[in-house]
């Protein structure tokens, strides 16, 4: 008997995402059983999936179709992202596409929740046993919660970063933790940390004389993207700073346990505080950054982030904030693919942010026009656990690849501005 | 806060995010049955991993080889048996398509069965 292989030739399809085992592992990570590895396995596959396969549907629906009807019907090309939404939401390649990602992300949180929830008691344990004692976890009794993260679950994600479900929770961060290699496919390295290691190249890169000695990073998290920085500069003083709770004692506790000769973590302090207003001196920090951060706050609080950095920053300081480009100057189709996440994603200041002008936002702060620079970051990670995505085509909102925005001491920003 | 029961964090692990989900097709009840196939794929991607970890671990430990499963025949019995497992599992699973079709016909036959539960009430 004929083998079926024989007779029809098997579809090329992309090469998938590395499998869950090569996630890295510390002390605080949930285990994660046979068939809840296999659960993440198949949604990194999915992702992977949607973004090489089918939205490649959703721009030929429109190459072929939505837009040219647009140009018969109006005469000119959809000038606007909302005029392409207005003639794509009726696509069924666009419905299929959105349906699909929006259903995936949905599977994400039920998948990563489970694995969290199985094992609720023991985590808190373990963190409990980790913090204890550790002058370096600062959490305040009666915080209040900035409406922008306590009224959003982003990412679908229920209860959101702030919410507990019992006394020292960590499910939020453990969920977040557990399944974040499943919605990028892996593509931020091992630890999740493939922002923060590309902020210490690039201050290697262009800054190479630079010693920090005091760095502050904004809305922490598990503090994930912080762990380079601590490697890079063993000496610094770190404050990690997140308005979240349950994030705060899983990545202080997270940190402890990823603790080596070569990291040292007793320099960092995970500090419950709203990045809008902190209780430092002035200029008390010479290195400032955030990743994926500024997206998750609002118009007022942006503002006010930046007006308190230009206070905290020291004069020869210099900061960095990663978020996924800006619509300015974009084709209209790919700013229409981009904003997905703002209304499917659960991410209400995702539209507002990616058209401010943060450089201009920057020098209403205080700081000079020539201290502002803008440049490309892309994930660093172990390309031989993770390699490249094949081809061309990408996860939009979700690429491990960065729009960078910041501000350097005033004679260096034309050299590193070019310098990406 | 008191400690979760088992029942509490399943529905806490299938919790609705805050705010309007949104709906991309027309008909939201086509959706709702395409993200329950897409669970489906999800449980069925698991258990393929499954089979294959087992496969890998019999082979690794000398109990029998991979190839042995895709080069396995079975006897017209074994066969016989497996057709009646597969009529089975297509009568569980297209149900609803079946009870259709007995629901056409049943106006014909005139039996209680065309009778709706008002009707009966009223017996």
């Amino acid at each position: 008997m004929q083998n079926w292989a024989t007779v029809k030739t098997p579809p090329v399809l992309g090469a998938g995402p590395p499998g869950y085992h090569v996630v890295g592992r510390h002390g605080m990570m949930p285990s994660v059983q046979h068939d809840e590895a296999a659960r993440f396995n198949f949604l990194a596959n999915m992702n992977r999936f949607l973004s090489t396969q089918l939205l490649p549907c959703v721009k030929t629906a429109y190459d072929d179709r939505a837009k040219p009807a647009f140009v018969k019907a109006q005469g000119t090309a959809p000038a606007h992202r909302k005029d392409v939404k207005a003639i794509m939401q009726h696509e069924p390649a666009y419905q299929n596409w959105s349906a699909l990602r929006r259903g995936t992300m949905e599977l994400r949180q039920q998948s990563g929740r489970s694995v969290v929830l199985r094992q609720l008691e023991p985590l808190i344990e373990q963190a409990r046993v980790l913090n204890e004692g550790q002058g370096t976890l600062r959490l305040s009794d009666n915080f209040v919660v900035p409406r922008y993260i306590s009224a959003v679950e982003q990412h679908c994600a229920p209860g959101g970063y702030s919410s507990e479900l019992v006394a020292d929770d960590i499910a939020a961060a453990a969920n977040y933790d557990v399944g974040i290699f499943a919605t990028t496919g892996g593509g931020l390295g091992r630890y999740a940390d493939g922002g923060g290691k590309a902020v210490v190249q690039w201050l290697a890169r262009t800054h190479p004389s630079f010693k920090p000695k005091r760095i502050l990073d904004l809305g922490t998290g598990l503090g994930h993207n912080l762990l380079p920085l601590a490697e890079a500069f063993p000496d610094a003083q770190i404050i990690a700073v997140d308005v979240a709770a349950p994030m705060l004692r899983y990545g202080h506790a997270r940190a402890r346990s990823l603790q080596t000769e070569s990291m040292q973590v007793d320099g960092i302090t995970f500090l419950q505080a709203n990045a809008e207003a902190l209780d430092f001196p002035d200029q008390h920090f010479d290195f400032i950054m955030s990743c994926m951060f500024l997206h998750e706050t609002s118009f007022v609080a942006i503002q006010k982030i930046f007006n308190e950095s230009k206070r905290l920053l020291s004069g020869s300081g210099i900061s960095i904030h990663l978020e996924q480009p800006q619509y300015a100057g974009m084709d209209v189709y790919e700013q229409f693919i981009r904003d997905w996440d703002a209304h499917n994603n659960n991410e209400p200041f995702w539209t507002t942010m990616h058209e401010l002008d943060l450089p201009a936002l920057a020098q209403k702060a205080g700081f000079a026009p020539a201290q502002c620079f803008e440049t490309g970051l892309e994930a660093v990670v172990d390309e031989a656990l993770f390699p490249k995505a094949p081809g061309k085509v990408e996860d939009y909102g979700r690429k491990a690849a960065w729009y960078a925005f910041g501000t350097q001491p005033s004679a260096e920003s034309a050299a590193s501005s070019t310098a990406a | 806060m008191s400690k979760l029961s088992l029942e509490e964090k399943r529905a806490l692990a299938a919790k609705k995010s805050k705010g309007k989900r949104p709906w991309f097709y027309d008909s939201a009840e086509a959706e709702r049955v395409l993200n329950v196939a897409m669970a489906l794929a999800q449980e069925l991607a698991v258990t393929r991993e499954r089979i294959d970890t087992l496969e890998r671990l019999l082979e690794a430990k000398g109990v029998l080889a991979r190839s042995e499963f895709d080069h396995y025949l079975p006897n017209s019995a074994i066969s016989a048996e497996r057709s009646q497992t597969q009529q089975d599992y297509l009568a569980r699973v297209f149900r609803v398509m079946t009870q259709s079709a007995e629901s056409a016909g049943e106006g014909a036959a005139g039996h209680e069965g065309a009778a709706s539960i008002d009707e009966l009430a009223r017996t």
